[in-house]
């Protein structure tokens, strides 16, 4: 493991438990800072959550991650970001690690495809034809993501038609027929009801025996709940980076972070 | 308690005078549209026969059918539409998905706009002095056809980018955060959403070059011929053309034969609007977000 402040990973250092490096992160757009020092690393196989209050850099972080910065031309991101110790500015071929990474969004994007095609339409991307194949994938994608018993029987209607809290376990179900390394959630409870929102949290702590997952959450609890460990990123910097229990159990090293967790601010 | 004050009155009252002003300009907009189909049709239905679609004129057109100039407008729309589809709809895709939103994006579509309001007669000299003359295809269904693609081109490609941006930027960048190409994600996502608006909207706009009479008459239209055309390099009659040589340009016309002409370009017409509709309505079932 490499510590915060570290000098830079070299592709030569090649830690089996570092998924993500993170170093001296600096993102802007039209020269105007959203984020900046960020220093950490995130392991193999944990929940990394990330709290902080709206503008304060979370979903910038997720898009420099998968360089989906592409997509956005006044987004310039610094530093230094490795994926398994590979550098991913310098990676040519973005869509084998975006493929890699699961994306789940704030607001539930069913695509207006059949919930079938939605599951089955990441393995198509990758070239699966065999019918037999994608069934399976269908299956275990939409079984894990708790909505297979839901929608078995309508596995033809339209993904987008489905009420909220099920667009979102489709997306996730989506997500993971990439059958990515690293799931990234942004807020995903947004716009889920309690209920759902546990049952996606139960499935998120059954799934990191298979991935690494970066929780993005604007709910403190939801972060306690499942988080090993948590960044605190507020107003474009990340202020604290530490085992979860810690940063809700006065351990913590700056105040800010306390006043945010037992919500006097934010 | 719900007595109503003189507010309450005056406002009901200018409500009312409103609903009947708005009213009453919508049907003096009707007005014309059922005067004129009524016209067309009290006149021009007693000429339609058999023998009026599916033979040629004698007499100097004063008799006979109108068969050349109908086959010579559906090939001359046909062939225009293979010219400018494609290409409209490959150019529409380019500046909607791919190009980047700078300055000279928006140069090229503040040109495609333009291009939709130049004036029917200077596509038709443009015609001429292009693919008549430059080309050397003579007066002749290609060169005029070519007129009608470039005439229509900014509509279809206007009409295809408006459908494709109203497909949701989420769905693209779902797709991108899944690894998936821009090319991957137009062909899954995209397209399939967008196909319905482009498909009516090209052959709404389509169906107005049927009547267009200005940029063919130089380019390939003849006043009349006595034989179908056999290749894209002869000349042809057309509908447009044929409806003002027999309402002006012949003496001893039947007062009744002009309308039949009108008649039928005006049901083509129709015809092609409602199928787009139909089209819509079907594929509109079958896709929803």
């Amino acid at each position: 493991m490499v510590s915060a402040g570290a000098a830079p990973l070299s592709e030569e250092t090649v830690s089996s438990q570092v998924k993500l490096g993170v170093r001296d992160l600096h993102i802007s757009y039209h020269h105007v800072t959203a984020l900046e020092g960020v220093n950490f690393d995130i392991h193999e196989h944990e929940i990394f959550g990330i709290i902080g209050p709206a503008n304060a850099g979370k979903t910038s972080f997720l898009k420099a991650i998968n360089r989906m910065d592409m997509f956005t031309p006044e987004m310039k991101v610094e530093g230094k970001i490795t994926f398994n110790s590979v550098d991913v500015s310098r990676i040519r071929n973005v869509y084998g690690l975006r493929s890699r990474i699961g994306v789940v969004f704030p607001l539930p994007v069913g695509l207006p495809l059949s919930i079938y095609d939605n599951v089955a339409l990441s393995p198509r991307l990758r070239g699966q034809k065999n019918r037999a194949e994608l069934d399976v994938i269908v299956e275990r994608c939409l079984t894990r993501a708790a909505l297979w018993d839901e929608v078995k029987d309508r596995l033809d209607s339209l993904g987008s038609m489905l009420s909220g809290g099920q667009q979102q376990r489709l997306t996730i179900a989506r997500a993971l027929s990439q059958d990515p390394e690293m799931l990234m959630l942004d807020e995903f409870s947004i716009a889920v009801d309690p209920v759902t929102t546990m049952r996606i949290e139960d499935v998120l702590k059954e799934l990191r025996k298979e991935v690494t997952i970066i929780l993005v959450t604007n709910l403190v609890q939801q972060a306690r709940r499942l988080a090993d460990r948590t960044a605190f990123f507020l107003d474009g910097r990340c202020v604290e980076v530490g085992v979860t229990e810690d940063l809700f159990t006065g351990e913590v090293k700056d105040q800010r972070t306390r006043d945010y967790v037992e919500g006097r601010f934010g | 308690m719900f007595e109503a004050t003189p507010l309450n009155q005056r406002n009901d009252t200018r409500q009312k005078l409103f609903r009947f002003g708005l009213g009453t300009m919508t049907g003096l907009l009707i007005l014309p549209v059922v005067l004129i189909l009524g016209t067309l049709i009290y006149k021009g239905a007693p000429v339609i026969s058999f023998e009026f679609l599916f033979t040629g004129p004698t007499k100097g057109m004063t008799a006979g059918g109108i068969f050349p100039a109908l086959l010579g407008t559906i090939l001359l729309v046909l062939v225009a539409l293979i010219a400018s589809v494609p290409l409209g709809i490959a150019a529409a895709i380019y500046l909607s998905e791919y190009a980047a939103d700078n300055w000279f994006t928006r140069t090229i579509n503040l040109a495609i706009i333009n291009l939709a309001g130049v004036p029917s007669i200077v596509h038709a000299l443009f015609g001429v002095g292009a693919f008549v003359i430059f080309f050397r295809f003579g007066t002749s269904i290609l060169a005029a056809s070519l007129t009608l693609a470039i005439m229509t081109l900014p509509v279809v490609i206007v009409a295809t980018r408006e459908s494709l941006q109203a497909v949701p930027m989420a769905f693209r960048e779902a797709c991108w955060n899944m690894g998936a190409t821009r090319w991957q994600t137009i062909r899954r996502v995209v397209l399939p959403n967008a196909i319905t608006g482009i498909l009516t909207g090209v052959i709404l706009e389509v169906s107005r070059t049927a009547g267009e009479t200005a940029p063919i008459m130089f380019t390939g239209a003849a006043f009349f011929l006595p034989l179908l055309p056999q290749s894209v390099f002869d000349q042809t009659m057309a509908l447009s053309l044929h409806l003002f040589v027999v309402s002006t340009q012949v003496p001893g016309m039947p007062e009744n034969l002009p309308f039949g002409v009108a008649l039928v370009l005006i049901s083509m017409v129709l015809l092609m609007n409602s199928l787009s509709i139909a089209l819509r309505m079907y594929l509109r079932g079958k896709k929803k977000w």
